[in-house]
């Protein structure tokens, strides 16, 4: 028997006269890896937003491990169970990589204002689990040894990975990665790869939006094709490799005279 | 911090309330402080509120204008119900009692003379120490942190799930309390009063203050508000032999003006992020963020 932790259907988003979205669902199993891929301008991201709750869907249902939630406001889906990382890497550039990994455990911690001027003894406890919470998972995505450093002079890829141990530092039920890989070199991808693998490995679930196609295809156990803001193909990545639609989608038609439409392959 | 500006002009009458009212209801300094602070954070609360979504320099404005239009306000809140006795200000305010002591009065320890202007320094250092803890500690605390993540990347704080809405009116709130307990003792220590008090140019010197010392580094903010308070003391020694150089032509205070001026161009000139901004790499405790 399989354990849905994400269900949605029936997402539509229209911005002014663009269809952004019409009628896109998927359902994520939980420890899966799930990928969300098409060519630029599909609507990946924008389905992205609208589940954690960055823009108003105009439809659509939603529910996390069986309970239904509405993405009205950003830091209420945080809070029912869904981590997020940036496209373009919005980090807390002038706090170090500690207190940004810190500040993911907003939500999992609870002390106010009198704790805080006081310092009282439950106050000076919880700092400190945080602190070292927040250490270890600087340690689990590889980067112990920048604690310290501000987050603005990070490399790009121990920025990313700080992204995502700042999102893990929320203990969400699902994680979900915006092109993580974007920008990356060989090595990083590498790195990135088995480092999402670990995530899974340890029982957390993962969506993945990519532009890699390589990378999707190798760290995904199911993937969604959205094009034009349509779903067009689902499934293993093996059975989407082969989906006719999606072969068009990506290399334009097949009949000889879009010659241009092939060179246009992302990736 | 901008909550701050706004709000002392409010809670600076309370405890004249309190000592106006028939004919003196000598409210106790313990009642009147905790009454300045809250009341002082709830109108910084409500001026926040209709100024959530603006940010960074157009906030500053509008808070400024807010205590500009509280100061009209409060100057023309002498009719129909005279409250505030409009810019003929409040007088008469008790001095500041407590534990026997009246800080008003000398007070005589062990054979000397020690003056009610001095009391009053220590009353004020100790305040100023306590307000510095209690940032220090805002500054490492969750709150704290919510904050600056507030002020790095809205969005991003709000992605790991910070209530953005609440943590902002707080900010202001907390500002504002701090202003009300200073503006309490202020009025308690002038023993008088008036919305002219607190004109456009002290909230302007404020924002100075904190901009030329560091914007976000609690070090840098009291050097800055040092400075500026000093620099005009020592100016003046310096205006003196100019204005005689010059037969008495130059305005003594216009120079002194012109010459606060000449630093601060200089000072942003040379180091844009302030005198003693926080520090760039290793160890960083970056900031308290408490201007959304």
């Amino acid at each position: 028997m399989t354990d849905v932790l994400l269900n949605v259907s029936g997402v539509s988003k229209r911005f002014g006269g663009l269809q952004a979205l019409s009628d896109v669902g998927l359902q994520i199993q939980r420890g899966q890896v799930y990928g969300l891929i098409g060519p630029n301008g599909a609507g990946k991201t924008t389905f992205f937003n609208v589940i954690t709750g960055l823009y108003a869907p105009d439809s659509g249902r939603f529910e996390l491990a069986g309970r239904p939630y509405q993405p009205t406001a950003v830091h209420e889906v945080a809070r029912t169970g869904i981590a997020r990382t940036f496209q373009n890497i919005r980090l807390f550039a002038e706090m170090s990589a500690l207190e940004n990994v810190m500040v993911g455990r907003h939500i999992r911690s609870g002390s106010g204002l009198l704790g805080a001027i006081f310092r009282t003894s439950t106050f000076r406890a919880e700092e400190a689990a945080i602190a070292a919470r927040a250490r270890e998972l600087l340690s689990y995505v590889g980067i112990p040894h920048l604690a310290d450093y501000k987050a603005r002079t990070l490399s790009y890829g121990d920025q990313r990975r700080l992204e995502i141990a700042r999102a893990l530092a929320t203990e969400p039920q699902l994680l979900a990665l915006d092109e993580p890989a974007a920008g990356m070199n060989a090595t990083e991808k590498v790195q990135l790869r088995e480092l999402i693998d670990r995530i899974r490995r340890d029982g957390r679930t993962v969506l993945l939006i990519e532009h890699d196609v390589k990378l999707v295809m190798g760290l995904c156990d199911r993937v969604t094709v959205l094009d034009h803001g349509k779903q067009i193909a689902q499934g293993t990545p093996a059975e989407v490799q082969r989906n006719a639609q999606v072969i068009e989608a990506y290399l334009g038609h097949g009949n000889g005279h879009d010659a241009t439409a092939a060179q246009e392959q992302p990736a | 911090m901008f909550g701050l500006m706004a709000s002392p002009h409010l809670s600076d009458h309370f405890p004249l309330f309190a000592a106006m009212f028939p004919n003196g209801l000598h409210t106790p300094l313990w009642i009147v402080i905790p009454l300045a602070a809250l009341l002082a954070g709830v109108l910084g609360v409500l001026l926040g509120a209709p100024t959530l979504r603006l940010r960074g320099d157009y906030l500053a404005i509008v808070t400024l204008g807010f205590g500009e239009i509280i100061r009209v306000f409060m100057n023309n809140l002498d009719h129909p119900v005279n409250i505030t006795n409009g810019p003929k200000g409040l007088g008469q305010i008790d001095s500041i009692k407590f534990f026997g002591f009246d800080l008003g009065k000398k007070l005589n320890l062990f054979g000397f003379d020690i003056s009610s202007v001095t009391l009053y320094y220590y009353l004020f250092l100790v305040l100023v120490v306590v307000s510095v803890v209690i940032c220090h500690r805002l500054e490492l605390s969750r709150i704290g942190r919510a904050w600056m993540a507030i002020r790095e990347d809205e969005i991003a704080a709000k992605a790991m799930g910070i209530n953005t809405r609440n943590m902002k009116l707080l900010a202001f709130g907390m500002g504002a309390t701090f202003g009300g307990v200073s503006g309490a003792m202020f009025a308690a220590f002038q023993g008088f009063i008036s919305p002219e008090s607190f004109s456009l140019m002290e909230s302007v010197m404020i924002v100075a203050m904190v901009v030329l010392g560091g914007l976000g580094h609690l070090p840098g903010v009291i050097l800055g508000a040092v400075l500026l308070a000093a620099l005009p003391e020592v100016l003046r020694y310096v205006a003196g032999p100019l204005q005689a150089m010059t037969d008495g032509r130059l305005d003594a205070s216009i120079l002194r003006q012109l010459l606060i001026a000449l630093a601060m161009i200089g000072v942003m000139l040379l180091r844009p992020r302030g005198l003693w901004p926080a520090p760039e790499h290793g160890k960083s405790l970056p900031a308290k963020g408490d201007a959304p």
